[in-house]
């Protein structure tokens, strides 16, 4: 049948199963809106590209499904690159779509004329320029495939707008993928299958370090199956909290920079490390000079160039990270390592999390207590975390605890600040029945608040906790340990963001004492539209324990002078 | 230690880009790149030659094949394999050096292609160490001007660049034992 290019390009979206897309309009997209009536996709029509870019990473990754973004040429696409960037670092299926100037004009400066390829060539797996209808579907069915296979990844795909507006025959099924070079699915030699349960049964004190991977390849129960096989206890990267339950007995908490001091100095100590789809980031290892010294190291990864990276392996098991654990559970022996879980037990008094807890109730308002109070409210109630980037994040991080996969979604790789509540727009469209809570800065919150209006045009129902602590937290952090307190350009002159909430309509609430935060939580809930609170906290607090950049693992600024009287834990 | 990269990539637009670019911001050193037709017309070949240690070398390999449109690497630095420079060089020749810059030529079985008064172009193929040589003792009697291909290689023996023809050469794309990644 003979079709546009901008039917093409709904029909193509539709039949690759996206039913939402988060976007933005102008010139050279126009052909495109101008087919959307026609489509079932449902427009969300944000305040800024960047928000669409966060809107369709989000969705991706409450999902597991392809997000999509829309935005036109020159200025639409170039706010993308924040948000595309943030994607690949984070391995997120996304999809951009960008008009582009008529294709005789490309190379001339024309109106809104970017090279939107050019630009993002080094921040997106792969993209492609479409000059004719007739490439369009063949070039957008290879767009989802590569997004979304493999190790994942933003594809972005721009349309010029002859492209659009020309028509050609359609035929889905003759439009396959062509991708000769492309090899995402690799899978590991027999022989080294047998060294890594060698090293796994001669193993000591072994720790599986456990990455956003895990949730990627959906293997949390085959990985959960091998801890308890094995009697192996679990550290989680950041991007991997939720791959295994916080309650799970074997499951230690976050590994790294703002990771439990006990949690490291079980990694140092290790003899073999198991590394499930995580990247030994920097923020992961401390300096690589005394990273787990005297430990093996397994990687199993989906990408070869990941494999000595950073952290040099001895066995490394390359393909996906369910299929590889489907082969070698069989095969894993189980083993009693009591002694080497009760050594780690002996860490755990030392633990930053009781410090907070403990802290006594003197007026002031704590992030973590904040933290704190919310996980209790939501306990068991599959609630979605979205948090920004910050001081807060660190917080979320040590004293939410996830149970479930894709139960927290933060920018971790490039740490993007205004990821929160686009995020957090794009996780609630996926999944419409979960509770959604963003949890933000009040720097952070300020970059994409625009995207309050997105949430009231879509009626969605979203908390948004804003922790307040009148500084741009985590920089000022960094500038009390290695600037000597100078706090040049981090105190922040804030709106009242109750009142920024009201203007947009949404319920709102201001939290000053600790005494309000349940209250406020469960009141948030029970409203059946969005509700935003700001929590105004502490304002010089600071997140411990910390591995100063370039520092050792096990070489943690603590807590000055932790409170010693006990508490129950939870 | 300097590596040779034989890459076939598709032959489309942008593809050289999006190597050079790869190059440029994992910070690998390219030495040198060359890039030309083969006789698939769908397929391009490259010779990369980069300063890089074993480790580095396989990573590049590796990050090679994240490329979409990368097809096949071949890391060639110790396999038998014949390597090429072509150089022409402008080299001042005034009536007195004229057939001492001839004889040195004819020493290296390097042709003279082009004779001005005051000057010859000198064209030569070989190995880089070949032309090197060539070029330290004209030096003396002055490079004018000078340009070089940059590597091109292949593999000795009938191990095929067709790599990249049969079913089974699909295969061997996938199964390439250099993509085996323990140590
Ligand atoms: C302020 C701040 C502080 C931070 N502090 C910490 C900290 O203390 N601790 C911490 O852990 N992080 C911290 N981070 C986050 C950190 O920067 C990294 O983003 C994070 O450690 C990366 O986790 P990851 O390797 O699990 O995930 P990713 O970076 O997403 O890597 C996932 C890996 O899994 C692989 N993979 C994907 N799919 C599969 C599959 N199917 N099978 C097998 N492998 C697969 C990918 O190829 C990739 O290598 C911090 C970030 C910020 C902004
Ligand atoms: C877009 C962007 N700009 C700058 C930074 C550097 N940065 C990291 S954390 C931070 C402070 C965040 O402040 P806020 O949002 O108030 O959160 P807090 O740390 O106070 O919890 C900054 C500026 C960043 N991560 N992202
Ligand atoms: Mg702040």
């Amino acid at each position: 049948m003979t079709k546009t290019g901008a039917q093409i390009l709904w029909e193509c979206l539709e039949r690759e199963g996206v039913t939402h897309v988060f976007g933005y309009p102008g010139g050279a997209i126009l052909p495109a809106y101008d087919a959307l009536k026609h489509s079932k996709i449902h427009h969300v029509l944000v305040r800024h590209e960047q928000g669409a870019t966060h809107m369709a990473d989000g969705y991706a990754r409450a999902s597991g499904q392809v997000g999509v973004a829309v935005a036109t040429s020159g200025p639409g696409a170039t706010n993308m690159v924040t948000g595309i960037a943030t994607a690949m670092l984070d391995s997120s299926p996304v999809v951009c779509i960008t008009g582009q100037v008529g294709s005789k004009l490309i190379g001339s400066d024309a109106f809104q004329e970017t090279d939107i390829t050019g630009i993002t060539l080094p921040i997106t797996k792969h993209n492609y320029l479409v000059t004719r209808a007739d490439e369009l579907a063949r070039t957008l069915r290879e767009a989802f495939y590569v997004a979304r296979s493999g190790r994942p990844g933003p594809v972005l795909v721009d349309i010029t707008k002859d492209a659009q507006q020309s028509s050609c025959e359609f035929d889905w099924d003759a439009a396959k993928p062509q991708l000769p070079g492309y090899r995402p699915d690799l899978s590991p030699a027999p022989k080294e299958y047998e060294q890594a349960l060698e090293l796994i049964h001669n193993s000591k004190r072994p720790v599986i370090l456990l990455g956003h991977g895990a949730i990627v390849s959906g293997a949390t129960h085959e990985v959960r199956d091998l801890a308890e096989r094995a009697g192996i206890p679990v550290a989680l990267t950041l991007l991997g909290l939720g791959a295994l339950p916080a309650s799970h007995p074997l499951n230690l908490g976050m590994m790294g920079m703002h990771g439990e001091a006990w949690v490291n100095h079980t990694i140092q100590e290790a003899d073999l490390l198991i590394a499930l789809g995580m990247r030994f980031d920097d923020r992961v290892t401390g300096t690589l000079k005394t990273y787990a010294p005297n430990a093996k190291k397994i990687h199993v990864e989906i990408d070869p160039a990941e494999i000595n990276k950073n952290v040099k392996v001895d066995v490394a098991l390359v393909g996906d990270l369910r299929e590889v654990l489907h082969e070698i559970l069989p095969k894993v022996e189980s083993i009693d390592r009591s002694e080497w879980l009760h050594f780690i037990d002996g860490l755990r008094g030392d633990s930053a999390v009781r410090d907070i807890q403990n802290l006594p109730d003197s007026g002031h308002l704590y992030a973590a207590h904040v933290i704190n109070d919310l996980w209790r409210e939501t306990r068991g109630s599959s609630a979605v975390v979205v948090t920004d980037v910050g001081q807060h994040q660190m917080w979320e991080a040590q004293y939410y605890k996830h149970e479930e996969p894709r139960s927290l979604i933060t920018s971790g790789g490039l740490g993007t600040m205004g990821f929160a509540l686009p995020a957090a727009i794009g996780a609630k469209v996926a999944r419409p029945e979960a509770e959604v809570w963003v949890v933000v800065g009040d720097g952070g919150f300020q970059m994409t608040m625009c995207e309050l209006a997105t949430v009231v045009q879509e009626n969605l129902k979203i908390n948004i906790a804003i922790i307040n602590n009148g500084f741009l937290g985590m920089v000022r952090q960094w500038q009390e340990f290695f600037y000597e307190r100078n706090y040049q350009a981090t105190p922040l002159l804030n709106p009242d963001f109750a009142k920024v909430a009201a203007a947009y309509g949404i319920r709102n609430a201001t939290v000053t004492q600790r005494s309000q935060v349940v209250p406020a939580v469960q009141s948030a809930r029970q409203h059946d539209g969005p509700v935003l609170i700001n929590f105004q906290v502490e304002q010089e607090d600071t997140v411990y324990p910390m591995v100063a950049a370039g520092a050792a693992l096990h070489e943690m600024i603590r807590r000055p002078s932790p409170i010693v009287e006990t508490a129950a834990d939870e | 230690m300097l590596n040779t990269f034989v890459v076939y990539v598709e032959n489309k637009p942008g593809v050289l880009t999006r190597v050079a670019s790869l190059f440029r911001r994992r910070a690998f050193n390219i030495d040198s790149l060359t890039v030309g037709r083969t006789e698939k017309p769908q397929v391009s070949r490259m010779t990369i030659t980069v300063d890089a240690d074993r480790d580095q070398a396989r990573r590049i390999e590796a990050n090679l094949y994240k490329l979409v449109n990368v097809l096949l690497v071949e890391n060639i630095t110790t396999a038998p394999a014949i390597m090429r420079d072509l150089a022409m060089i402008k080299v001042a020749a005034t009536h007195e050096a004229r057939s001492h810059v001839l004889e040195l030529a004819s020493v290296f079985r390097a042709r003279v292609v082009d004779v001005a008064p005051e000057s010859l172009i000198i064209e030569i193929t070989g190995g880089e160490d070949k032309i090197d040589g060539l070029l330290e003792v004209l030096r003396p009697y002055g490079v004018l001007e000078m340009v070089r291909t940059g590597i091109v290689a292949m593999r000795r023996g009938n191990k095929p660049s067709a790599a990249l023809s049969s079913p089974e050469a699909e295969e061997q794309i996938m199964t390439d034992d250099d993509l085996s990644q323990s140590v």
